[in-house]
């Protein structure tokens, strides 16, 4: 690609949070072209498209557009400059019709008083640009279905002048049809010189509508090319990295006699029909992309979620139990530790023993005439336990949790759990943002747990993790379980093989 | 990470200071307006007013901190009222079995609008304000909309021991006690707190956050009734019309209290004095003359800047 004919470039982008997420990465746009940008789980794609569509300001690097300097300050720069974002998420008004959509920012009116007319008439030029001429303008957007409600979003990006287009996710809600539909827009987007990035987890759809695609590993662009030249292998392999295959290595532990079954537990679209034994013992991986229904699954067996069929038998002797909420499941001997610790497992301004004794205070409360009163001291003495043993740092066992950092709360609700001492822990994305000496100790925990006879089923979207630790990994691929893998028959290329597993989408009713 | 804490946590004592602070400045400047103000009388006046407010507020604050609002309660006064004028005059019952029937009635009123939120998921806001209408039309249902004279049976309640301490006085302040017992050292007080912060989290930790909602609104519609049989001990009488817009009094003081309207966040302690606020306010600008439209434009004006002045003592900064 020569500097001439690119509209976008970019030199050493850089940004870290807790640790590098992006770093250092050249990419070179052309107009014209399509970009597909691929990777692993927390690769960096969403946050080198977010750069570049102004949304995050990036440490280190350059970038250039058209020619001239570019370093957008906010979303609204970025969109004055030509560069507009589609994210995963919709943000359309269902309640507003299409052309108030697409003209919110700036509905035309006269003192105050919205022209109809001339929103009608120029929202049916921006429709008639995404192919949408055949609906009124005057259509709610709730009306329409996910896919067109994505390209009533597309056409409010491409409302102002547009050079550089990216759609993050553009098809994880789409129907086949949609996804067709959405791809004759982007070609005709392509023929205007607009130059489109597109960000997937879908390679078949890739193959079908990039011209050049780029790799993404650990912050860094590992390779771009023309399509044409990677095979579907060599870009899982690609994305995988070598040094996935040489993971820390472990004695194989003796599963005992099964901890948890499940039977063809079914919730609409997100989990179908999964069908899983975990052992007393033994660590079960899940792995999977983003949407495959990993976190659905946990939630289901825990009765965070319904279950619309299907089994869930625990116990010792094993015994189909009824989960209908989360205290059915704890009765049951389950525990969850959500991935989410913020919004759906800790009260942050809480304390650490209120927190570790959230649940846990029938053990340390005594029946007085007007309720059980907890016993301030005991809850103090059972949390400083398990800030001994689990190393957790507080400054007192009465700080709020929300002032810890995240390895520290993340011990916090593990503490809680501990004390249940369930029979079965489920536990997503038990490392995630927790620095690396706390995520020695957190693995270290479970595999005490396993050593306990417990049994574990661990979601995590970091795959070294899991193969470092689990006895199996289960992947689940648009929620259902496509494969399990055995610790002497797994490597790193057959688990993201089949995470990616290009499997037919039956809602396409081609 | 951010190391500050998403709520503020502040000893119950700060919040206290601040409004024991406010009723001095408030009694001295009434007393430097008027030379009454500052008397025996007065106090028995707000001594004998306060306990229908008093059991009222407490009952509100743990509606407040488990995050919902009850806006029923000035009707499920009413209602209780009638309830035992007709147990007292209809059915000839003594009146400790009239009371009570009139209380398990309220609490029962209180337990239909806390299963229909649970059940349903519906806002209280929503379920409190058609109980609202609810227990106002059986009130004058069972009243046919006129007072009942329910006679002397009562007074006792209010007649007072000494300086105006009546066994309502002395009910209301013990029953206040034992409610701060319970909202921080009880499990039920911990589950209340809990669900307010975060009912997302409390599921999850596998505790069923529904009985505990429950409770609070039967206990909360129990106490208007208290409030109701408060009021009868003093008028000797049983009024559908009473506690009209009570409801709001509650909250006010409430949240004069510092009480989060959020959730969460509440201390008895605090609504306590947030009552006695309010008591105060009304009795000393009754003392100086003030009219009514007068004493409305200014007890609005207290509620709004109290609140406004507790986020200044929260965080610092408003907003």
């Amino acid at each position: 690609m020569s500097g001439s004919d690119a509209v976008l470039s970019v030199r050493g982008l850089g940004k870290s949070y807790a640790a590098p997420v992006l770093d250092g990465v050249d990419l070179e746009l052309a107009g014209g072209e399509v970009l597909a940008l691929v990777g692993e789980n927390g690769a960096g794609k969403s946050t080198l498209a977010q750069i570049i569509a102004g949304l995050v300001v990036p440490a280190t690097g350059s970038m250039c557009l058209a020619g001239d300097d570019y370093r957008p300050a906010n979303r609204p720069a970025a969109e004055r400059a030509g560069v507009q974002i589609v994210l995963q998420e919709l943000n359309v008004i269902p309640t507003l019709t299409i052309a108030e959509n697409l003209f919110l920012h700036r509905l035309p009116r006269r003192a105050g008083v919205i022209r109809r007319g001339e929103l009608r008439t120029r929202a049916r030029e921006a429709m008639a640009r995404v192919g949408l001429d055949r609906l009124s303008p005057d259509t709610l957007v709730g009306e329409l279905g996910l896919g067109l409600q994505q390209m009533v979003e597309i056409a409010r990006n491409l409302v102002d002048p547009c050079r550089v287009l990216i759609l993050d996710e553009p098809t994880a809600m789409l129907t086949a049809r949609e996804v067709d539909l959405l791809f004759v827009q982007v070609r005709r987007l392509k023929a205007e010189g607009v130059a489109v990035v597109f960000v997937s987890h879908r390679l078949e759809e890739l193959a079908v509508i990039a011209d050049r695609i780029a790799v993404l590993r650990g912050g860094r662009l590992v390779a771009i090319g023309p399509m044409a030249n990677y095979s579907f292998g060599e870009l899982v392999r690609l994305m995988a990295g070598r040094d996935l295959a040489e993971g820390p290595q472990r004695a194989v532990r003796t599963a005992g006699p099964p901890g948890l079954r499940l039977r063809d537990l079914t919730r609409g679209r997100a989990v179908r029909g999964v069908s899983l034994e975990v052992g007393r013992g033994e660590i079960v991986g899940l792995a999977g992309l983003v949407g495959s229904g990993r976190t659905e699954l946990l939630r289901l067996i825990f009765g965070a979620d319904h279950a619309e069929s299907g089994e869930v038998w625990v116990g010792d002797p094993l015994r189909k139990v009824e989960i209908r909420f989360p205290w059915d499941a704890v009765a049951a001997g389950i525990a969850l530790v959500t991935e989410d610790r913020k919004s759906e497992g800790l009260l942050a301004g809480e304390g650490v023993a209120a927190n570790i004794a959230l649940g846990n205070l029938a053990g340390i409360s005594r029946p007085t005439p007007l309720g059980r009163a907890v016993n301030r001291t005991r809850e103090h003495a059972m949390a400083a336990r398990h800030v001994g043993a689990l190393g957790i740092r507080c400054a007192s066992t009465g700080q709020p949790v929300g002032e810890l950092s995240g390895g520290n709360q993340q011990k916090v609700l593990l503490a809680r759990w501990l004390e249940h001492d369930a029979a079965v822990y489920l536990l997503d994305e038990p490392s995630r943002g927790v620095d690396p000496a706390a995520r020695a100790d957190i693995h270290a925990l479970m595999t005490g747990l396993a050593e306990r006879g417990k049994a574990l089923l661990v979601v995590s979207s970091d795959l070294r993790e899991l193969m470092a630790l689990c006895d199996r990994i289960a992947v689940l691929s648009k929620g259902r379980l496509v494969q399990v893998f055995d610790r002497d028959s797994w490597s790193a290329d057959a688990i993201l093989g089949a995470a990616f597993c290009p499997e037919d989408r039956e809602d396409g009713a081609a | 990470m951010s190391t500050r804490p998403v709520k503020s946590r502040r000893p119950l004592g700060q919040s206290a200071l601040g409004l024991i602070g406010a009723l001095v400045v408030m009694i001295i400047l009434f007393s430097l307006l008027s030379r009454h103000f500052f008397s025996a009388r007065t106090f028995t006046t707000i001594a004998n007013e306060i306990p229908d407010l008093l059991v009222m507020s407490v009952g509100m604050t743990f509606v407040l901190v488990i995050g919902g609002i009850d806006l029923s309660v000035g009707s499920m006064l009413a209602f209780t009222g009638s309830v035992i004028s007709v147990a007292a005059l209809q059915w000839g019952w003594p009146p400790l079995a009239a009371a009570a029937v009139g209380l398990v009635a309220a609490a029962a009123g209180g337990a239909v609008t806390g299963l229909i939120c649970v059940a349903w998921r519906v806002p209280s806001f929503i379920v409190s304000l058609g109980m609202l209408e609810v227990a106002r039309g059986l009130a004058y249902r069972l009243t046919d909309s006129r007072t009942a004279y329910v006679g002397a049976s009562f007074d006792w309640l209010g007649n007072p021991w000494a300086f105006g301490i009546t066994p309502a006085f002395v009910a209301a302040i013990a029953i206040a006690g034992f409610a701060q017992w319970i909202l921080t050292r009880t499990v039920f007080g911990r589950h209340a707190t809990a669900i307010g912060t975060n009912e997302k989290a409390v599921r999850l930790a596998g505790v069923d956050p529904r009985p505990c909602q429950v409770a609070i609104f039967a206990g909360s519609a129990a106490l208007a009734g208290l409030a109701a049989v408060f009021q009868i001990s003093r008028l000797e009488a049983a009024d559908p019309n009473a506690g009209v817009g009570m409801e709001l009094q509650a909250i006010a003081a409430a949240v004069i209290g510092g009480t989060s309207l959020m959730g969460g966040r509440g201390s008895i302690v605090s609504t306590v004095l947030g009552a006695l606020v309010i008591a105060v306010l009304e009795a000393g600008l009754a003392q100086v003359g003030a009219t009514e439209p007068t004493k409305r434009i200014i007890t609005g004006a207290v509620i709004v800047g109290a609140v406004i002045l507790d986020r200044y003592r929260a965080r610092g900064i408003p907003g």
